[in-house]
C-alpha cells in the first residue's frame, strides 16, 4: 500500500491507483468532465486538477498515479480558481441556451457551472459556429456548438463499440469532433448504437427521437430487459404521461453495462404506433353464429384485408368486448376438443413473451386441453 | 458472455453474424480482440462485419460445415494437438469418431468446402493452440437439414480440445429471440414439460398430473390420436413446422398463436398461406395486425414488453426482470391475463358442452368432452393476480427455476439457472465437472449435402437472415420511424461478378425465383457474398425471402434449411 495525504488526512491507497480513485475510495469528491469510469482517462478537460505538494503545476487527478508520501489538496484556493477559469473558458465558447437545451437538468457542464458559480464571460465568443442539428443520422442529434472537446464520444466509440467513428479535426479554437473524415455519421460507418450520446456530458450529442419532449425531472425511469435479441441487455425506459419516450443506458446492467444497440436504444417507438390493436376483434360470422365453413369462400379474395370495414361481409372484423371474444375462443377450443380430440388443437407460444406467459401456454395446452402440440419460433 | 469476453483466448465463430444479430455481444468480442489480443477465426460464406476483426476468415461453401469441421479435427489429430487427458477422463466413443474424422483429409476438405488447405492448417493451429477457444454459433449452424449433426460436430471439436466446462471455452449457441431460452425452459416445446422434463416420462406425467389436478396414469393411444380424458398425453406433440402443414391433412383444426407471424417467419410462404386458409379456427394474440392476421378468426390485443411485469431468460440462462413502464394501450391486456381467462373459460365450457353438439361426430366414440380437473390440486387453479404468483408455480414445478423468484430478482440478485433452491446462487457455467449424461460422447458424423442444390434452372444459392436494423418478421422495426429512415426496403446482396453476369448496372431491382415463389427487391452489389450466392432477409412482406425458402427439415430438430435455397436471379 502507498501512504498519501489528501487534504491533510493520511490515507492508504493501492499502488498504481490514480489520485481520483484514491480520493473516491475515501469519500473525497473531485469534479470531472472528460473522465468516465468505463473509459480510459484522457486527462484533457482539466476539471479534476488538484494541488500536489512540490509540484510546479496542478495535476489532473484522473491520470496522475499516487506515490509514497504524496500530499494532495483537492479544494485549495488555487485549485478552485483554476477549475473556475477552466469552466469560464468552456462557457466562453458555448451557447447560452440552457433554457431550451435538451440536456438541461442532466448536463454535467451546467451542474459544474452552478456549483462553481460561473457565468458566461462578457468576453466570450459571440454567435454559433456549427449548425445546431448538424448530422442527418435519424437517431442522434449533433450540435457541435455545445461540445467541450472532452472526447468521451471518441473513447466510447473506440473502446465500447469498437467502431472508431468519432475523431478530432483541426487545431486550437477550430478544433472539432468529426465523424470519419468530416462526413455524416452513417457514412463514417456509424452503427447508430448511441453510445456516444450516452457518454456525452453536455447537449452536444442528444437523441433526436425525444428531443424537446421532456426534462429529466419530468420523466419516470423504469429498469427493464430488452425485447429484441437473446443477449438480455437491460436499460431504463423513460416514461412521461404513460408514454415511453426513450431508452437510456443503466450503469448497473449486468450483461451490457452502458452498451446498447440501435434496436434496443432506438427501436422502442413501435410501442405507441397507431397500428396497435387496442380492442379484441372477431370475424362477423362468429357473432352471427354461422358455421365456420364460410371462410372457404371468402378467405381467398380478402386475405390481405386486416382493416375494419363498413361493407358487411361475414369475414369482416368487428370489434367486441373482452368477455365476448374470450367466450367465443373458449367455446371453439372446447368444441374442437370435443369433436376431434385434444390433438386437433395446436398452440404456438412466443419467444417474445414472458417466462410466466410461456408457462401458462404450456399449462393451457397440457392441463386444460390435454395435448403436447405446443411449440414456438425457436426453429425459425 | 462476460466470462467469454474475459477469458477466451480465441473465438471460433461459425454460423453467427454476431455484430448484427447480437450487437452488444458482438462489441464484447471486438473488445476482446482489440484490447486483449484474443484471436478470432470466422467461418462464414459471407464477409460479415465481424470478419474485419478476424485473424482468419474461412469462406466455406454453404452447407459444408461438417466437412470443414471434420477437416480441422483431422489436422488437430494429425498434429497431436488434442487434449488426450480430457478425452480419456471425460469422454467416450473417441476411436469410432476418430475413424470417421480420418476420412476427411485436408485435400478432400478443401475440395468440398472451397477453403484452401493452408487456411485449414492455420485455422486448426489457432483454434488448437489457444487455451481455451470459445465456439460461438447461431442459426447458420442449425438452419440446415444437418443442423443437429452440425451442433454435434462442434461439440466433438470442443471435447477433442478439452475446451468444455471451462471459463472462456465451451460451445455457445447465441439464442435469437429475447426469450427463446425461456420459452424452451417453460415447456413451450412439444416433447417436454417445463425444465425439460420429458412428456414421455411416467414420473414427469405423474408429477404434473398431481400438481394440475389430473388423472396421473399415462395415457397413450396407438393411432397417435389422443383419446385421453382426464390425464396428460404422453405422445410427443407436433412442432411448428409440422403443425401448420398438419392443417391440410386435417390433424390440426384450431390454432392459438401467441405473438408469432408464421406467414413471415416460416419457410415457403405460399404453402403456409395455403395451410392457414384451410384452418377451422385461428386465434391470434398480437400487438399489431400482422401478415398472419388476415387468416385469423379472432384477434386478441396483447401488450408490448413495456406494459407488463415478469421475466425473460437470456442466451446464457440469466433470468431478468421485465418491468411494467406504462399502462396497456387502449383496451389491450397483458398476455398472461388473456391466456388465463381463456383457460378458465375452457375449463367451465368443457363441463357444459351439450350432447347434441357432439352428435355431429357421434361415430367417434373415443372422443369425450368432459375433462375432470381437480381444482383443489396444488397448482390446478388459474386465478393469478400477477406474474409473481405464476413464478411461484414455476418454482414448484421446474427444478432448475426452483429458487428464482421475483423477490430475489427485485432485491438485485443476479441468477442464472440451474438455481434449484431459494438459497442457491445460480450457475454461470455448465458441465464444469461432468456432462449431463456423465461422460461426453463423441459422435462420428459424416457430410450430407444440402437438400436443395443449385442446378441449371436455379444456378445460385440463397441464404437468409436478418440485418442489424431490423428484427425478424419486421412487425416492430418496420414501425420504428428512425430505423425505417436508415433501412426502408429489402436489399438482396449480390456479388459483383454475378452482377455483371445478370446485367446489373449500379443499384437496381432484381427478381429472385426459387421452385416455390418469386420476389423482387433492390440488389446490393457487394463482395460480402461470394460469387454464386445471394443473401436475402425476411423483414419486408413485399420482398420476403421466405416466399422462396423450402420446408426441408432437420430430422431431429425439425428446423428448416433456410441457409441453402437454389434460386435464379434476373433483372426485374
Amino acid at each position: 500500500m502507498v501512504n498519501i495525504k489528501i487534504n491533510g488526512q493520511p490515507i492508504q491507497s493501492e499502488p498504481g491507483s490514480t489520485i481520483l480513485q484514491a480520493a473516491k475510495e475515501h469519500g473525497v469528491q473531485i469534479p470531472t468532465l472528460c473522465y468516465h469510469k468505463d473509459l480510459n482517462p484522457t486527462g484533457n478537460c482539466r476539471m479534476c486538477v488538484v494541488e500536489v505538494k512540490g509540484g510546479r503545476f496542478l495535476q489532473a487527478a484522473c491520470v496522475t498515479p499516487v506515490w509514497e508520501g504524496m500530499e494532495i489538496e483537492t479544494a485549495s484556493q488555487k485549485v478552485m480558481k483554476d477549475r473556475k477559469l477552466t469552466l469560464e473558458l468552456m462557457l466562453a465558447n458555448h451557447p447560452q441556451d440552457c433554457l431550451i437545451c435538451d440536456a438541461a437538468g442532466e448536463c454535467e457542464l451546467q451542474d459544474l457551472a452552478y456549483e462553481y458559480k460561473v457565468e458566461v464571460p462578457a468576453w466570450g465568443a459571440k454567435g454559433t459556429r456549427y449548425p445546431a442539428d448538424g448530422d442527418p443520422n435519424p437517431f442522434i442529434r449533433v450540435d457541435m456548438n455545445k461540445c467541450i472537446l472532452c472526447r468521451r464520444c471518441e473513447s466510447a466509440c473506440a473502446e465500447i463499440q469498437v467502431r472508431d467513428v468519432w475523431g478530432v479535426s483541426k487545431r486550437g479554437f477550430s478544433e472539432v469532433m468529426v465523424a470519419g473524415a468530416g462526413v455524416p455519421m452513417l457514412e463514417a460507418r456509424c452503427e447508430s448504437c448511441g453510445q456516444c450520446v450516452a457518454y456525452c456530458p453536455t447537449g452536444a450529442l442528444s437523441n433526436k427521437m425525444n428531443y424537446g419532449v421532456a426534462r429529466a425531472h419530468q420523466v419516470k425511469q423504469v429498469t427493464t430487459t430488452c425485447s429484441y435479441c437473446g443477449v438480455g441487455c437491460q436499460f431504463d425506459l423513460l416514461v412521461k404521461d404513460n408514454k415511453v419516450i426513450g431508452a437510456q443506458s443503466n450503469l448497473n446492467a449486468p450483461v451490457n453495462g452502458m452498451a446498447l444497440c440501435v434496436k434496443g436504444r432506438y427501436g422502442y417507438d413501435y410501442i405507441h404506433h397507431p397500428d396497435r390493436l387496442v380492442k379484441p376483434r372477431v370475424r362477423r360470422y362468429l357473432l352471427e353464429g354461422k358455421k365456420s365453413d364460410i371462410r372457404d369462400t371468402i378467405v381467398e379474395d380478402q386475405k390481405s384485408k386486416v382493416e375494419l370495414s363498413n361493407i358487411e361481409s361475414p369475414w369482416d372484423w368487428v370489434e367486441t368486448e373482452w368477455d365476448k371474444a374470450l367466450d367465443i375462443v373458449a367455446k371453439k377450443f372446447a368444441e374442437t376438443r370435443a369433436k376431434f380430440g385434444a390433438d386437433a388443437l395446436g398452440f404456438l407460444t412466443s419467444a417474445k413473451c414472458l417466462n410466466e406467459e410461456n408457462y401458462l401456454m404450456n399449462k393451457l395446452a397440457r392441463q386444460v386441453i390435454g395435448t403436447n402440440n405446443i411449440d414456438h419460433c425457436a426453429r425459425l | 458472455m462476460d466470462d467469454l469476453a474475459k477469458h477466451a483466448q480465441a473465438f471460433f465463430i461459425i454460423g453467427s453474424n454476431t455484430t448484427e444479430q447480437h450487437p452488444v455481444f458482438g462489441t464484447m468480442i471486438r473488445r476482446a480482440v482489440r484490447f486483449r489480443g484474443a484471436k478470432l477465426v470466422v467461418a462464414d460464406p459471407r464477409k460479415i462485419d465481424i470478419t474485419e476483426f478476424a485473424t482468419l476468415h474461412l469462406r466455406q461453401r454453404p452447407g459444408t460445415d461438417i466437412p470443414l469441421l471434420n477437416g480441422l479435427m483431422h489436422i488437430i489429430l494429425e498434429k497431436g494437438w488434442q487434449d488426450q487427458s480430457f478425452i480419456d477422463e471425460r469422454t467416450e466413443g473417441f476411436e469410432e469418431f476418430k475413424a470417421t474424422v480420418m476420412q476427411y483429409p485436408p485435400d478432400k476438405v478443401a475440395e468440398i468446402t472451397g477453403v484452401p488447405v493452408d487456411q485449414l492448417y492455420e485455422a486448426a493451429e489457432i483454434i488448437a493452440s489457444s487455451k481455451p477457444t470459445a465456439v460461438l454459433w447461431a442459426m447458420g449452424i442449425t438452419q440446415h437439414i444437418v443442423g443437429v449433426r452440425n451442433v454435434m460436430t462442434l461439440a466433438n471439436l470442443q471435447m477433442l480440445l478439452g475446451n468444455m466446462g471451462k471459463p472462456g471455452g465451451g460451445v455457445n449457441p447465441l439464442r435469437g429471440q429475447n426469450n427463446v431460452q425461456g420459452a424452451c425452459d417453460m415447456g413451450g416445446l412439444p416433447n417436454v414439460f417445463p425444465a425439460y422434463q420429458p412428456v414421455t416420462s411416467s414420473e414427469a406425467i405423474e408429477k404434473f398430473a398431481k400438481a394440475w389436478g389430473l388423472d396421473h396414469r399415462p395415457q397413450t393411444t396407438d393411432d397417435g390420436r389422443s383419446s385421453i380424458v382426464n390425464g396428460l398425453s404422453s405422445n410427443v406433440g407436433l412442432t411448428v413446422t409440422e403443425m401448420i402443414p398438419g392443417i391440410l391433412d386435417g390433424r390440426i383444426k384450431s390454432l392459438y398463436i401467441l405473438g408469432e407471424d408464421p406467414v413471415m417467419s416460416d419457410p415457403d410462404t405460399n404453402h403456409i398461406r395455403h395451410c392457414l386458409e384451410s384452418i377451422d379456427f385461428l386465434v391470434l394474440q398480437e400487438i399489431f395486425p400482422s401478415e398472419t392476421s388476415a387468416y385469423a378468426d379472432v384477434l386478441l390485443p396483447g401488450v408490448s414488453f413495456a406494459e407488463k411485469t415478469g421475466t425473460f431468460t437470456n442466451t446464457e440462462r440469466r433470468v431478468q426482470m421485465v418491468r411494467k413502464a406504462i399502462e396497456p394501450i387502449g383496451n389491450a391486456k397483458p398476455d398472461w391475463w388473456i391466456t388465463a381467462e381463456i383457460a378458465k373459460r375452457v375449463i367451465s365450457d368443457q363441463l357444459s358442452v351439450t350432447s347434441d353438439q357432439l352428435s355431429v361426430n357421434s361415430d367417434q366414440s373415443s372422443v369425450v368432452s368432459e375433462r375432470k380437473i381437480d381444482m383443489d390440486a396444488p397448482w390446478a387453479k388459474w386465478d393469478y393476480k400477477n406474474t409473481s404468483e405464476i413464478m411461484n408455480e414455476i418454482n414448484a414445478l421446474a427444478p432448475s427455476y426452483g429458487g428464482i423468484t421475483h423477490a430475489r430478482l427485485e432485491a438485485g440478485e443476479r441468477l442464472q439457472w440451474p438455481c434449484p433452491s431459494p438459497d442457491h446462487p445460480g450457475t454461470p457455467i455448465l458441465h464444469t465437472k461432468q456432462f449431463t449424461r456423465g461422460k461426453g460422447k463423441f459422435m462420428p458424423i459424416d457430410h450430407v449435402p444440402p437438400a436443395e442444390r443449385p442446378d441449371n434452372d436455379f444456378p445460385m444459392v440463397m441464404s437468409t437472415g436478418r440485418v442489424l436494423y431490423h428484427w425478424h418478421g419486421g412487425q416492430m422495426t418496420r414501425r420504428s420511424q428512425g430505423i425505417m429512415q436508415v433501412y426502408d426496403e429489402a436489399l438482396v446482396e449480390v456479388n459483383p461478378d454475378d452482377a455483371v453476369k445478370i446485367g446489373i448496372n449500379g443499384k437496381t431491382r432484381v427478381r429472385i425465383t426459387s421452385r416455390r415463389g418469386s420476389i423482387e427487391a433492390k440488389a446490393w452489389v457487394t463482395d460480402r457474398v461470394p460469387p454464386g450466392m445471394v443473401y436475402a432477409n425476411f423483414h419486408f412482406p413485399e420482398a420476403s425471402a421466405n416466399e422462396l425458402t423450402h420446408a426441408s427439415l432437420d430430422p431431429v430438430s425439425k428446423i428448416p434449411e433456410y441457409k441453402v435455397t437454389a434460386v435464379k436471379v434476373e433483372l426485374a
